[in-house]
């Protein structure tokens, strides 16, 4: 297995959507090939057109308000003393994470296919929060699946569905989560795939949505890019970049760009959510050697029983609270371009106090989970190695599990 | 030999009438039970179509999905539908049975062993929700080796090109889906219009048998007599669904509807 250079990896599937010939692929209901063929010739064809292009980099600058801030963490740096520490702060775009760039384009696909409603699903509820501000934004009727454990856990992102004007629609099966979320928001495509399109809040998915997520979040490391060199002249010769993986949506955006360079340059680490640390759940399947299996339309590494049962997971953060991985993610571990490893949950929650004890800067318990590992390694790097960390989201709908966990005043004092 | 799943389609053509395929979930509501459920309604279903069970079933409305996670939860593993289907064969040896899932039970099971194991248990077809056509291509052929029919779904929006190139490579038997939804839906689309559409199918290649499934209860499944096979599914599933909520005997309960699904299209 091979990573191409100078093809975007979205671009490096075969003919029947798989990387590294095995990972993605359309494993999906009859019912679901045409439209997923019809959106794969529209995104084929708008991708490579100037003006969609341009359409797309206008919302992204006048809407979401691209670039977000690319800041050094001079405390946390001092404290932790050893590499520079940075962070490309992505919950400066708006609606406070990184799921609005794979919401928008989705919203202007959905307009070119002539469909009036859009449907996705969510997890943390960023992805619903942002299909629902995009849908109001382009006229669209909005509809939004999530899992009753994650409603209850993550009220400020659902009130702000409904206050856009979306519909959240509560699913009650399986462990309530992310997955079964995706799996009722599938369902309600394949009966009603006539009049609505649907986002998949992921680089995961039939193979298509993976495209358009990837493409959608890549945003991130282009302006990374320019912003690295407007800071040190060039690409740093020693640069590791860690970002939470869930999906992997926002990992997968954060690296893109940097792809092609020598990663004993520019180091990918993928951070999963290894769950609590008493617990054997978890939500980590490329770090603990989770078998290949089918998830969701994609052949990926997924957590499952030796049937073929797709297991429970367990995570703080509901973000990352997904048994597969994406496939882009699986091709880049096998073809060694990542590493990934994992975060308890009271490793983020730890590094989640530290980062807000040094610096103006709440992160998410998502990417709490990168802090965590970022910090502990930076400890034995040397000073002229730069992390950055990708603070893909902010802590704001986290407010009640944080009080509940580190009392009051990490919600207030910030 | 001619696959059971023909002669049971030949056996309704003689007596001027639709082969009835009915769908329980192995393991509903328990392996028992199961066991029980298919002995009990073979006599009036022509064709028994086994679900293996999943717990993210993407295509499944909440009749079956309720009957899944029911057997799930009461244990039930990839071996012991086989065994259910052997212990059913023991009983009546001559009664089809396909089993209908998602792939990844198979793909985890690996293929080559899942279709040894269909063979030595009974097996006479697969579906496979989710391993639509072109991707299924190699594992039909090896179902063919195996002299087990791997059943192809089309669906409304299957395009007429492409239904020509499925039904090209398809085996005697394919699954017409009546309508955009997940099983068990109630039906959105008037019987005249899902005959319509079928008749187009069927003029494809008129020898494949076709079935229709989706949305077929007591109340619809007479509209659709002309079919050369109609499944019932859900309806089944909330009949043990319900059954139980009762507290009656499940077995018996889902005996008596399949003998009144029959009687309507006798």
């Amino acid at each position: 297995m091979k990573l191409k250079k100078g093809i975007p990896v979205i671009d490096q599937g075969n003919k029947l959507g798989f990387w590294g010939g095995k990972f993605g692929g359309n494993f999906v209901p009859e019912t679901l090939k045409k439209p997923i063929e019809d959106l794969e010739v529209l995104f084929n064809k708008l991708k490579k057109d100037k003006k969609f292009i341009q359409e797309r980099d206008k919302y992204f600058k006048n809407w979401i308000g691209v670039p977000t801030r690319f800041i050094k963490l001079e405390n946390l740096s001092r404290h932790v003393g050893g590499a520079q520490i940075w962070s490309k702060v992505v919950s400066d775009a708006n609606g406070g994470a990184h799921k609005v760039y794979n919401a928008t384009v989705h919203c202007l696909l959905a307009k070119r296919s002539g469909k009036k409603v859009i449907i996705g699903d969510t997890g943390a509820g960023y992805a619903g929060k942002m299909l629902s501000m995009a849908a109001k934004k382009f006229g669209l009727k909005c509809k939004i699946f999530m899992g009753a454990k994650d409603i209850a856990r993550q009220q400020p992102n659902v009130k702000a569905m409904k206050k856009n004007g979306a519909e959240v629609v509560p699913v009650y099966s399986g462990s309530q989560t992310l997955v079964d979320a995706v799996s009722e928001c599938m369902r309600f495509w394949v009966a009603n795939c006539d009049t609505t399109a649907m986002c998949v809040g992921s680089t995961v998915g039939p193979a298509v949505f993976v495209r358009i997520c990837g493409w959608s979040t890549s945003q991130i490391s282009r302006e990374l890019k320019v912003q690295l060199i407007d800071e040190f002249g060039s690409i740093p010769k020693k640069l590791k970049l860690y970002n939470c993986v869930g999906g992997g949506s926002s990992s997968f955006g954060f690296w893109n760009e940097f792809m092609d360079y020598d990663k004993k340059q520019c180091e990918f680490i993928g951070i999963e959510a290894g769950g609590p640390a008493k617990s054997k759940k978890h939500a980590a399947p490329l770090t603990y050697g989770s078998k290949i299996g089918i998830l969701h339309g994609a052949a990926q590494y997924v957590n499952q029983n030796s049937d073929g049962q797709i297991e429970e997971t367990e995570s703080i953060s509901a973000g990352l609270d997904y048994p597969g991985i994406s496939p882009l993610h699986c091709f880049l571990k096998d073809t060694k371009r990542a590493r990934y490893t994992a975060a308890s949950d009271e490793q983020a929650l730890e590094a989640y106090k530290l980062v807000t004890r040094f610096e103006k800067l709440r992160p998410s318990l998502e990417p709490s989970h990168a802090f965590a590992v970022a910090i502990s390694e930076s400890k034995k790097l040397s000073k002229d190695t730069i992390v950055v960390v990708n603070s893909c989201g902010d802590a704001y709908k986290d407010r009640g599990i944080l009080e509940k966990r580190l009392g009051k005043k990490y919600v207030k004092s910030n | 030999m001619l696959n059971p799943i023909s002669i049971a389609f030949k056996k309704a053509k003689q007596e001027n009438r639709p082969a009835l395929l009915t769908y329980t979930v192995a393991g509903d509501s328990s392996k028992k039970q199961s066991l029980r459920i298919l002995k009990s309604i073979s006599k009036n279903a022509d064709i028994l179509e086994l679900g293996v069970p999943h717990n993210t079933p993407v295509a499944d409305g909440s009749q079956i999905q309720t009957s899944a996670y029911r057997a799930i939860k009461n244990g039930i593993k990839v071996n012991d539908i086989f065994k259910i289907v052997k212990d059913f064969k023991k009983f009546d040896k001559n009664k089809p049975v396909i089993l209908m899932g998602y792939y990844n039970m198979i793909f985890q099971y690996g293929e080559n062993k899942f279709l040894n194991k269909c063979k030595l248990s009974g097996v006479n077809g697969l579906i496979i929700v989710d391993l639509p056509w072109p991707e299924n291509k190699n594992f039909a052929k090896k179902c063919k080796k195996k002299s087990i029919y791997f059943i192809q779904l089309l669906s409304p929006t299957t395009t007429k090109i492409r239904l020509k190139k499925i039904i090209k490579d398809s085996h005697p038997m394919n699954y017409f889906i009546s309508m955009l939804s997940t099983t068990g839906g109630k039906l959105k689309v008037s019987p005249n219009d899902i005959l319509k559409n079928y008749s187009k199918i069927k003029r494809i290649d008129p020898k494949k048998e076709i079935v229709i499934g989706f949305g077929i209860t007591e109340k619809t499944i007479g509209k659709l007599r002309p079919a050369d096979g109609l499944v019932v599914g859900s309806a089944i599933c909330k009949e043990i669904s319900r059954s139980l909520k009762h507290r009656q005997n499940p077995v018996t309960n889902v005996s008596k509807l399949v003998k009144k699904l029959k009687s309507k299209i006798l």
